[in-house]
């Protein structure tokens, strides 16, 4: 048999008989024979070898880097290899959500210590178990902010374009308005934020660092959020919290990001993590899982899923999110990334993305023609000008196994990690000035 | 199951106690907290809103359940039992004691029964 | 168990990076942190030990039997997690160069059509990352077809009551009104009711079939004609794919938009609750609205965003290393084990169905498809003994529960589903200890009362854990 079915005909046979019916096609008598379906239009099934076959030419088809100077939204940041060991344990792959709690402790747990790394982290009182990626979570938080006479979501554009997409998607079905505000100078333009907000605002969602690399003033946009009563939402890099002002510090309501730079490798895009952290005062309103500490009858201490009563389960259309499954293998992926670093660790993975990013940008800026497109202090991010088509530039980049900085109207938006060393940096920029001076 | 009769009562389980004045107070009875099983939280709206008759102004949640509370009156919030926020379980140990809110300027009001007709109400929804 | 902040020690760490071989750039220090965040400071050992203990606290397919009504708990195949794994995979950035992520695009496209012929569709998105995220996906797509007819008038998703919950809240997130229509007495849609329903303002019907209870609906062609008739547009719920896949096809119901849960009917890990993935099929004239970009065949693969989207529900193409693993499942099986799966399922239902019927009250008679749901109602009224406590003590034999108190409309339910990938042998002793726990139910409730007693936790406190939320270690 396969379709990795146990049961022999001899099985099938005994079953058939101890149910008294001669065929399995008697137990569809429900399914009309004039919706039926002969043959699938497919090829037969496969062996185990010859599908590993087929998708491991699958896998070499695609160009795989060394040497990654591209981010805009998936970083190439280094993965411990305990990440790896740990994230594939059978028990945590093939466990269902933690409907039963009393065999469901190791994911329970794993998850109430995700939260707490998340809080602090961010610097937010709570954090709900994960959504699908940081998109979804920025979407979620805009949500989470709707009040009966305060609709309006306002949101700088220097958001990641893809994240703003997403937002406006969600917002659409309900028919929330959303004003996006233009950036001056590669940065939120405080003034015209200040103009934008008011009485009917019901939050403010910016990205820390924002889609350009460019650190925001969150405590301003924050303050300028909260004077006309608006709730403030910060999307922030993970690994940026090793070094930059939390949403807690700058006083935000609610803290989202993409999780992936904490250990989940880039993988074409996904599966990613969509963290979420609020303030205590709205807990309540946070989407999806949430575990909880509690005791068994023996005072135990024990986890289990809580403060259900908010869930689409209970609440149907009453719900204010249809998030059922979060990511938790991704969630725990973070909890172990963040573990094995250690706070010492974030910080010095942090401060080596900001210096190296900087060693990098202050090289590329002594080619001719090359400059930095905003003046203004960044994280590990930075957009360039660039006197040849980019395409050239990643051309002659690749070729040498480098993946170059996301080409932007002409311009690139590099990313350089602590993953790049100075010699992987120094040839990056020779080719790219070899290839600006030709 | 316990009805005082000094109280009124709404066919949707909640308890009226006149304070005169045109004020009320307002709660959930003591079949429908037993219903319900153990509270744990009140969405309590907030002093000001308005409620009107039949209308949900407030939710409670059980571990696995979530219910709406009606008011049996039309009228303003004038007080709003905050004490709930932190001990739902009030609701549980003392449904009559544990009111939810206090409403002024009453006016129209849901048909309210006395503790007979609302016990035979219960009677038939058991 | 101690919590790993519990097992910190200052000063202990990993030697995983070299020290930054840059000159160091000054960040003014107003946009620093203030404060640094409180982590575990460990050794390797003591994280790999420290969740080794965790995964001994849970309970996977591969611990045993796994009969999660309504969650396909079928087995994992260690082929697809390798394939998911090669770094040819996970080492692809998601905006690099078309021509440079061929094989990927070829991966999307081989499920897409895959898919496609399984369920009667034209077209596959694979943004969404899960079955209620495909819901809301699907959903905006028949808005925003209504609405480009300029029928603004369709405002309401009708959904019978036996439905998932995230059914009426994906309504709910793309601003539809909700019509729950009442099921009939074999827990099939209720045609009258259905006909009342529908009208002007029908935006569409959201479904599962086979439904919730475990039985397909014979009348769906029938459903599905009076939902298009009144000029609404049909929603598959893909949940129980599973039971019907390479023999009945959602397009050929009647069904103009599908998801399907390729953590359920595909075989991909559930991973503790996600990453799963929950694509959308659609019938051609709703292609045109698919968010995100769609994966075309001219001159190579290549990336293409439909002209008049949603937008985008997530970012790039999905979750795409599970599309990898539900891949490798589709061409293990092809076109015979698609249709042997389900009738493997539908199979290990009935047989379990059968030889328990004798000792639990089944919710409804008949065969079922791929799950059954039985009734304890009558056990609950005469030994106090409920779902719950039958749930819990099946925890002491090494069985996860079945779905408890699902359907709601089904008193003190239990949903079974044991999957293609179980043995005859695992049903039989399945059923022997269900036997068993009915007849303890009947000589020693008390015991069944305080189920489980072999697990490391007792029952927790729900109600303390929700009345008084401690969501974080605090030091």
């Amino acid at each position: 048999m396969s379709g990795y079915i146990p049961n022999t005909q001899e099985d099938i046979k005994r079953m058939l008989d101890t149910m008294g019916i001669s065929s399995v096609d008697e137990l569809f008598v429900d399914v009309p024979e004039s919706l039926r379906m002969g043959e699938l239009n497919l090829e037969s099934g496969k062996s185990e070898l010859e599908v590993r076959t087929i998708i491991e030419e699958l896998a070499l088809k695609n160009k795989q880097y060394r040497t990654v100077f591209r981010g805009a939204g998936s970083y190439d940041h280094y993965i411990p290899s305990i990440v790896k060991t740990i994230t594939t344990k059978e028990e945590f792959v093939t466990a269902y959500t933690p409907y039963q709690a009393e065999i469901s402790q190791g994911v329970l747990q794993s998850i109430f210590e995700y939260q707490t790394m998340i809080c602090e982290l961010t610097g937010m009182d709570v954090s709900n178990a994960s959504v699908y990626d940081g998109a979804v979570a920025a979407a979620e938080a805009v949500m989470m902010t709707q009040e009966r006479k305060r609709t309006r979501v306002v949101v700088t554009d220097t958001v990641d374009p893809q994240v703003l997409t997403v937002v406006k998607t969600y917002c659409d079905g309900r028919s929330i308005p959303v004003c996006v505000v233009k950036s001056s100078n590669g940065r939120t333009d405080i003034e015209a934020i200040k103009e934008a907000l008011g009485t009917d605002s019901a939050c403010l969602l910016f990205q820390q660092p924002n889609y350009y690399g460019i650190i925001e003033d969150g405590e301003a946009l924050v303050s300028l959020a909260h004077e006309t009563g608006a709730k403030a939402i910060m999307s922030v890099n993970p690994i940026s919290m090793g070094l930059l002002k939390t949403p807690g510090e700058c006083g935000a309501d609610i803290a989202v990001g993409e999780g992936q730079p904490l250990g989940m490798p880039m993988a074409f895009g996904g599966p990613y993590l969509g963290f979420m952290a609020s303030t205590k005062k709205m807990m309540r309103k946070l989407p999806g899982r949430i575990v909880g500490q509690t005791e068994d009858a023996k005072g135990n201490r024990a986890f289990v899923l809580t403060l259900q009563a908010r869930e689409q389960h209970i609440r149907r259309e009453k719900a204010s999110s249809n998030v059922c499954s979060n990511e938790a293998l991704c969630a725990m992926t973070a909890a172990v990334f963040m573990a094995s670093v250690g706070p010492e660790g974030l910080a010095s993975m942090a401060k080596s993305c900001f210096n190296k990013a900087h060693y990098a940008m202050s090289k590329l800026a002594e080619i001719p023609g090359v400059s930095l497109v905003y003046n203004e202090e960044f994280f590990h991010e930075f957009l360039m000008t660039c006197p040849v088509d980019p395409a050239c530039i990643n051309k002659a980049l690749a070729e040498n196994g480098i993946l170059g900085g996301l080409p932007v109207d002409g311009k690139i938006l590099w990313c350089v990690t602590e993953k790049q060393s100075k010699a992987q940096i120094d040839k990056m920029v020779s080719i790219v000035q070899e290839v600006c001076c030709k | 199951m316990n009805t005082p009769e000094t109280l009124k009562y709404s066919k949707s389980h909640e308890w009226v106690k006149d304070l005169g004045d045109g004020r009320v107070e307002i709660g959930l009875t003591d079949f429908a907290q037993d219903a319900l099983g153990d509270l744990v939280f009140v969405n309590l709206p907030e002093v000001g809103d308005e409620v009107k008759a039949g209308d949900q102004f407030c939710d409670v949640e059980s571990v696995k359940a979530v219910s709406d509370v009606f008011s049996p009156v039309t009228g303003t919030i004038e007080e709003v039992n905050e004490e709930l926020a932190d001990k739902p379980e009030l609701i549980n140990e003392d449904p009559y004691g544990a009111w939810i809110i206090r409403v002024a300027d009453t006016a129209d009001t849901v048909e309210l029964l006395d503790a007979a007709g609302y016990e035979a109400v219960c009677a038939e929804e058991e | 168990m101690k919590l790993i902040f519990e097992r910190t020690s200052a000063g202990r760490h990993l030697n995983l990076l070299p020290e930054c071989d840059v000159p160091e750039f000054a960040l003014a220090s107003e946009m620093k942190r203030q404060t640094k965040p409180f982590l575990p400071e460990l050794s390797e050992v003591d994280v790999d030990r420290h969740y080794t203990q965790l995964a001994k606290q849970t309970h996977g397919v591969n611990d045993g039997f796994y009969p999660l009504g309504s969650c396909t708990m079928k087995y994992n195949p260690r082929i697809n997690e390798e394939m998911a794994a090669l770094p040819g995979f996970t080492g692809i950035h998601p905006l690099q160069d078309d021509e440079e992520v061929q094989g990927c695009l070829e991966v999307i496209d081989r499920l897409e059509k895959a898919l496609c012929e399984i369920t009667a569709m034209d077209h596959v998105t694979f943004q969404p990352a899960a079955g209620a995220h495909g819901e809301f996906t699907g959903l905006q797509l028949i808005r925003a077809y209504h609405l480009h007819h300029g029928d603004t008038k369709r405002t309401k998703i009708i959904v019978p009551d036996s439905a998932h919950g995230t059914n009426p809240a994906s309504a709910v997130m793309v601003g539809f009104d909700v019509v729950n229509i009442p099921s009939d007495d074999k827990g099939c849609v209720d045609l009258d009711a259905l006909k009342n329903a529908v009208g002007e303002d029908t935006a569409g019907l959201m479904l599962t079939n086979p439904n919730t209870v475990g039985l397909f609906d014979p009348n769906i062609a029938e459903i599905t004609k009076i939902v298009h008739d009144a000029g609404g547009l049909c929603y598959y719920d893909g949940a129980n794919l599973n039971a019907v896949m390479g023999i009945v096809r959602p397009g050929d119901m009647g069904f103009d938009c599908v998801h399907m849960n390729l953590h359920k009917t595909f075989s991909t890990p559930h991973g503790g609750g996600g990453p799963g993935a929950g694509p959308v099929g659609c019938k051609a004239f709703l292609a045109d609205y698919l968010p995100g970009k769609l994966t075309i065949h001219e001159d190579g693969f290549k990336l293409v965003t439909p002209k008049q989207t949603i937008g985008q529900v997530r970012t790039f193409y999905g979750n795409f290393l599970v599309v990898v693993r539900a891949l490798c499942y589709v061409l293990s099986l092809g076109k015979e084990g698609i249709p042997e799966a389900a009738k493997g399922a539908v199979l290990n239902a009935n047989y379990m169905m059968h030889q328990l019927a004798h000792d639990y009250d089944m919710a409804y008679t008949g065969p079922c498809m791929h799950e059954f749901v039985m009734t304890l109602d009558k056990l609950h009224k005469e030994t106090g003994i409920s779902a719950l406590d039958v749930a819990k003590r099946l925890l002491d034999f090494g069985i996860h529960p079945p779905t408890m108190y699902f359907p709601l409309i089904v008193h003190e339910a239990l949903m079974v589903e044991p999957t293609e990938t179980e043995s005859i042998e695992t049903l039989d002793e399945a059923v022997e200890i269900f036997k068993q726990i009915l007849k303890e139910a009947k000589e020693n409730p008390d015991m069944l009362h305080g189920a489980p007693h072999n697990t490391p936790i007792g029952r927790p406190d729900e109600v303390k854990a929700a009345r008084t939320p401690i969501l974080r270690f605090e030091r």
